[in-house]
This record gives C-alpha cells, structure tokens and sequence, in this order.
C-alpha cells in the first residue's frame, strides 16, 4: 500500500504551481457542485417545509400580505386533533393502507417476479400484463375501477347481482379501493424486484443446486441475502407510496366519506377556493413528522450497514 | 365540486365525469400557467381589454364568443381558463395579474372577494345597466357596503324534477305541500318506483335537499343568516331541517354517497326514480328530442304555511372587475355590454341551458322548460345561491360537505352532528 503512494507524490512533487492553478479549478468546481444543489435542495425542500412548519401556526387564509397574518400558536393543532372529524380516520386510513400495502401487493409482486425469473413460457407477457397499471397513471386506474365498482352501473354488480355500494358505503370503500391501488402496486414491487433478481449471480444458484438444495430454501438462504439492497428499496417504496396515497382516493370522491388521507385532508383544506392555508399547513406539518419517523429508521438502518 | 361545473350541454355523464376528474388532477399544475395567463397580456394596447372566461366547455365558449362579438367599443381579448382550475386558483389569479373583467359567481362568493380588496367596485356600471335587472339580481350584485361589483349573466333554477310521460302513466300530481310529497312517495314505491333520485358522490347535490328545506322551514333570512355564520348551526331551527330530511330520507335513492349526480338523473332517464331535486342542468343528462322535452319540474313544496314556497334556489353567474384593471375604462364599457339584453339574447342563443338575468332577455327562443324556469325565478321573492356559494368556500367544502355525508350515513344523530358543525363554523368563521 505504501508504494503506490509514494510513487504518487514523486510525480507530483514537481509540479507545485501547476497544483495550485488546478486547485482553484477544482475549488470553484467543488463550490458549484455543492452551492447549486444545496441551493435547489434549500429553495424546494427545506423552505416550503420550514414555511408549512411556520404557517401551521398561523391563521393564513392564502390572501394578502404575509404581514397579514396572525401568529395563533398551536390553535390549528388543537382544531385538528379535537375539531376536525376527518382527521382520526385519516390517520387510520393511512395506517391501514400501509400494512395492507406491505402484507397485499408487496408480498405479491416479489412472489410474482420470483415465478416469473424462471424463465416460464409467456413470461413477457405476464410481465406486461402486471406491469402495465403502473403506466397508466392513477386518475384513469381511478376511472377504470369506477366502471367497475359502481352501484347502479358497475361491472362487478351487473356480473353477480348484488347491491353493493363499494365506493358509496365507508364500511367497504376503503377495501375497495385498496385493491384497486394495490393492483397497480403489486406491479410496481414485481418489476422492481424482478430487475433485482436478474442481476443476482446464477452461479449461486447452480452452486446452491448442487449442494442439493431445495428452490424454496435456495430462495430464502441464498437468494434473499444477497437481495438486501433491493428489499430495502422495496420497503421504502412501500413506505412513501403508502404516505403519499393520494390520487386514486381524489379521483374517486375527493377523499371523503370512508377515504379520508391526511394527503386530501391537506389538499382539501389549501388547494382551492377553501385556503384554510394555516389549518392545512398543521395536517401536512403532521405528515410531515410521521414521514419523518420513516426517513430516520431508514437512514439509521442504512447508516449502520455502511459501518 | 360545483353546480355550474356543468354548464355546457349535451356532455355525456361518463364524459363530464372523466374530464372533470382529470382536469381536478391538473389543478396544481396549471396554477403556473394560470398566472402566465394573468400576467402575459399586459402590455395589450391602449384599447383593448382583457376578459378572463371560465366557460372552458364547448357550448358556453362558442356563446361567450359569440357575445363578445356584439361589443363595438374596442378589442377584447378572452383568455379561456379550463373552468375546475380557475375556480381552485382563483386565490391566486385574483392577487397576480387578473383579466381586467373575468366571470364568477353572485351571492356570498362574490362579497369574499369584494371584502378582501380583490375586485373591482362597478357601481357606476349598474347605474347604467340597473335598470333591466330586478331587485332580487341587484341584490345579488352588491357587496356586503352596499356597492356593485357584479354583472349576472344567467341563472339556472333547482327544483324537482321528473318525466311527465311518467308521470301521466301513473296519474302522478306535483305535489305542493310536505304531506303530499309524501303520500306521492308512498305510492310510488308500492308503484315499485324509486321516489327521489338521489347521488351525492361529490358532496354537493345534497346541499340542494338541505337548503330547500331550511327554506322552506326556516325562510330565506334565516338561510343568509345562518350561512353567514352568525346563527348557531346546533339551534333547534337547523335540526328541524335535519329532522324533517330524516323523514323523508327513505325516499331517497338508497347507498346514495357512491353515486354521482349524473347517475342519479339517469335513474330517472330510465324511470327507475319518479323524480329528482337538482338544478336545471340536469337536462344534460336527457339526449335533445323526445326524452329531455319529456323533462319537467315543479317547485319545492311548502312546509310550513306561513313560510311559503316563494323563494328559489337560482345560482347566477356572471361577471366582475379586476380590482387594478390594466384597462379600467375599457373594462367598464365591456361590462355596461355585458349588463345588456342584446349581449345576453347572443350568449342564450348559443347555450341554451340557461336563463338570462336580464329582464328584457328576448323569451321567445326558449324551450318549455327555460320558460317555466324564467317564470319561476321571475315570480320568486327572493333567490337564493347555493349552500356553496351563499358562505364560505372554506366552511362549504371542508366542513359542510363531509357533515351532510355524515347525516346521510347516520341520519339519527343529529345533536353530534349539528354540535359538531357548529364547533367547527367557530374555528372558521373565527368564533
């Protein structure tokens, strides 16, 4: 290890002034490169946070001067937490959406990229099959399974006769809609974790063949292991995506009545006419702090691996 | 989110559906291009004036156009803006660089904005037009100090609806009085009819049901009162309306929470509902010919005898002024035009979905049901909006809309349901 180095510095060692000319270059590259994105990251993430964080004690109603608007202390968290029907279901909603999410779709799309790596007659298609809702984006999936589920006119009713209301009755819209989005979902995770396997080394494959192991124990022992990476990024997906559930719920009733998120409880209350902007700034401050929670546990999970 | 959403004719209920939905979606991302809109066209010339147009579906666009050709004092510009985005940006196309005149809504929508500074005060306008429109108009046009800032173009009556081929069949009477619309809904379910269509999918239909009730009960000044927000929402008049809809709720379309308005005024196509409260639009729902002259109406019965049945529920639309107008002078003239007969004989004539405002707007094109709707609103009162346009948007939207659902689901709690309505209107309307 020594040599190399030392080699190193004997070529350098003559040129000193060279280095100095260089190194104004590369200090005003390393500036740029640290400067530019620092500035995009504080302009589009760290203010319009720390401004929501800021309004959320505010009674901003999106009109006029910032000057206008009165400081009211945590008003707007104690109308969430103890004024706002829609907020204790949104929080459930949320919850249920993302363990669903995780034992549903997630499960599945991994169990369908492992059928489909072996290589089984078809396979492009199958792959096409389930990956194709996650091309289509949300506000047509929501309009899709609305021809499906309608009460009156649906597919799903005229087919077995029933009555059910699936997106009208809150006992059952917000299952309805799980499948719906989890449809697309399963696709995504298959993909993504279908390019993972792919890249995984047969070798270890034949090498665990010969050792005379059976699939099943091959995939959870040899196969799993190395898919750490890819299985990470399987559960942050599923994390955000589960957060950040939004659009097909707008589509379908504009998060109301059975489907209310903390996302269109935000939407609802600053998008629009409404500009509750204060009110809605303390929702999304609260989406804000469960995300959080997320982000640390992967940094820290991540963090320690790197050690 | 609205009525007038669906102010062109002829769009196909999936069609509306789909394109509303998407355009919903959209709603972020134009608000850039809302304000490039805004802000692009200032350096018009001297004469010319800018018109902000919500009439972003075929029929009203044609009509607007068709309008603005009738204008001789100078070029106008119209910007069309798609009609879901302008009304979710409206906050912020009002405090960039708004059209000097642009449309909107009469009622309390329109006094927000007078209130917050955001439009412009056109009195000296209606002192020129004042004289072909009524009081009740007028009223409509005045903000909350008593000065104008709104030209109404057109309105379009709720009422209840039904099929009068049906109706003949089965020897059905419009009902005039609460008694009787129940004795007609009994029958027409023994008669194995759905009585009253019903679809509050996107919340506000049933906001139709609930101020024609308090209307009905409470009268027109408790109405502006309590949407104001200076009466209680737990006060024993707010809960006879909830209780008087309880009793005839089971009337209703049943699971009616899943099902869109144009669902519901399907069901009436069909003939599977025997009749149907909604605003004038429905007609949209019916193909032209035979079916949608088969469309008829009769006003909301009378409760309570001393109360009467003499106000409507008649939204207007029309038209304001951009607080700084680029063109103040231009923009005046534009709206005296606006304010006119001859400019709205030339809208109705292309979108005749509509009544015109003014009183001398020629009649003699309209259809059955324009006349009788003309009729009804002229003979009227008063006329009232809409829950959503008669308080604030912020109240109608996030509170009103999820409690009237509420009530829908779980008719029986009315006290939790008006206490609840009630704390919430305090955190808004700031106690």
């Amino acid at each position: 290890m020594t040599r190399p180095g030392r080699t190193e510095r004997k070529t350098r060692a003559p040129r000193p002034k060279h280095a100095r000319t260089l190194s104004t270059m590369d200090k005003l590259t390393v500036v740029l490169m640290v400067v530019v994105p620092a500035l995009i990251v504080t302009g589009l993430v760290w203010v319009p946070a720390i401004s929501t964080v800021v309004l959320s004690f505010t009674d901003w109603n999106g009109i006029g001067n910032i000057s206008d608007m009165n400081f009211i202390g945590g008003q707007n968290y104690v109308d969430v937490t103890s004024n706002y029907p829609p907020f204790g279901p949104a929080m459930e909603h949320n919850l249920i959406w993302l363990v669903v999410f995780f034992f549903g779709p997630t499960l599945l799309g991994i169990f369908l990229a492992v059928l489909l790596d072996r290589e089984i007659r078809g396979s492009r298609i199958y792959q096409s099959i389930f990956f194709l809702p996650v091309v289509l984006s949300l506000a047509l999936i929501g309009f899709v399974w609305q021809l499906i589920y309608s009460r009156d006119q649906g597919l799903l009713n005229a087919v077995f006769g029933g009555q059910t209301d699936w997106f009208g009755d809150p006992d059952i819209n917000l299952w309805a809609v799980l499948v719906a989005a989890g449809w697309r979902h399963t696709g995504y995770i298959m993909l993504l974790y279908l390019a993972g396997l792919k890249a995984v080394d047969p070798a270890l494959r034949e090498a665990a063949a010969v050792d005379g192991a059976t699939e099943v124990r091959t995939f959870f022992q040899v196969i799993w292991p190395v898919m750490r990476p890819v299985n990470i990024v399987v559960l942050v997906i599923t994390v955000i995506e589960s957060l950040r559930a939004f659009d097909i719920v707008w589509v379908i009733n504009k998060g109301r009545n059975g489907l209310e998120l903390i996302s269109t409880l935000v939407t609802q209350n600053v998008i629009g006419e409404a500009s509750r902007v204060g009110f809605g700034s303390a929702l999304a401050t609260i989406m804000i702090a469960i995300s959080t929670v997320f982000i640390v546990i992967y940094l820290i999970q991540v963090m320690r691996e790197q050690r | 989110m609205s009525p007038r959403t669906f102010g062109a004719g002829g769009v196909s209920a999936i069609n509306v559906g789909r394109r509303t939905l998407l355009k919903g979606m959209l709603g972020a991302g134009a608000l850039a291009g809302l304000s490039a809109c805004g802000g692009g066209d200032g350096g018009g010339g001297g004469g010319e004036v800018t018109l902000g147009s919500n009439w972003s579906d075929e029929v009203p666009k044609k009509a607007i156009a068709d309008m603005v050709k009738g204008f001789s004092g100078g070029g106008v510009k119209v910007n069309t803006i798609d009609h879901n985005s302008f009304q979710e940006n409206i906050n912020n196309y009002l405090q960039g660089g708004p059209d000097d005149v642009f449309g909107w809504f009469a009622g309390y929508r329109m006094q927000f904005f007078a209130e917050q500074g955001l439009i412009g005060d056109i009195s000296d306008v209606w002192s020129d037009i004042g004289g072909g429109f009524s009081d009740a108009m007028k009223q409509q046009s005045t903000g909350a100090d008593g000065k104008q800032y709104f030209v109404p173009l057109y309105y379009y009556p709720w009422a209840i609806f039904y099929r009068k081929s049906l109706w003949q069949e089965k020897g059905y009477t419009p009902p005039t009085t609460m008694d009787d619309l129940v004795a007609l809904s009994t029958k027409m379910k023994t008669d194995g009819l759905n009585p009253i269509a019903f679809g509050d999918s996107d919340g506000w239909p049933a906001m139709g049901t609930f101020d024609y009730l308090n209307l009905r009960i409470n009268g027109y000044d408790f109405h502006k009162e309590l949407m104001a927000g200076e009466k209680p929402w737990n006060s024993n008049e707010v809960k006879a309306v909830f209780d008087a809809w309880r009793e005839i709720l089971p009337f209703h379309q049943p699971d009616a929470l899943g099902r869109t308005w144009q669902e519901a005024a399907q069901s009436l196509l069909n003939k599977e509902s025997g009749m149907y409260t909604i605003g004038m639009f429905a007609g949209q729902q019916f193909p032209e010919g035979p079916d949608r002259d088969d469309l008829d109406f009769f006003t909301f019965p009378e409760i309570d005898p001393a109360i009467g049945a003499d106000v409507v529920e008649a939204p207007i639309d029309g038209f304001m002024m951009a607080a700084r107008p680029r063109n103040e002078d231009g923009a005046k003239e534009l709206l005296s035009y606006l304010g006119t007969a001859k400019a709205e004989d030339a809208y109705l004539k292309s979108d005749p979905n509509n009544i015109g405002a003014h009183d001398d707007a020629d009649k003699t094109g309209y259809n059955a049901l324009q006349q009788k709707g003309e009729q009804l609103v002229s003979g009227a009162k008063s006329i009232s909006q809409f829950l959503d346009r008669d308080t604030r948007p912020d109240f109608a939207s996030t509170v009103m809309i999820p409690s009237l659902q509420e009530f829908i689901r779980n008719p029986n709690d009315v006290d939790g349901l008006t206490k609840s309505i009630e704390d919430q209107k305090k955190s808004i309307f700031g106690g």
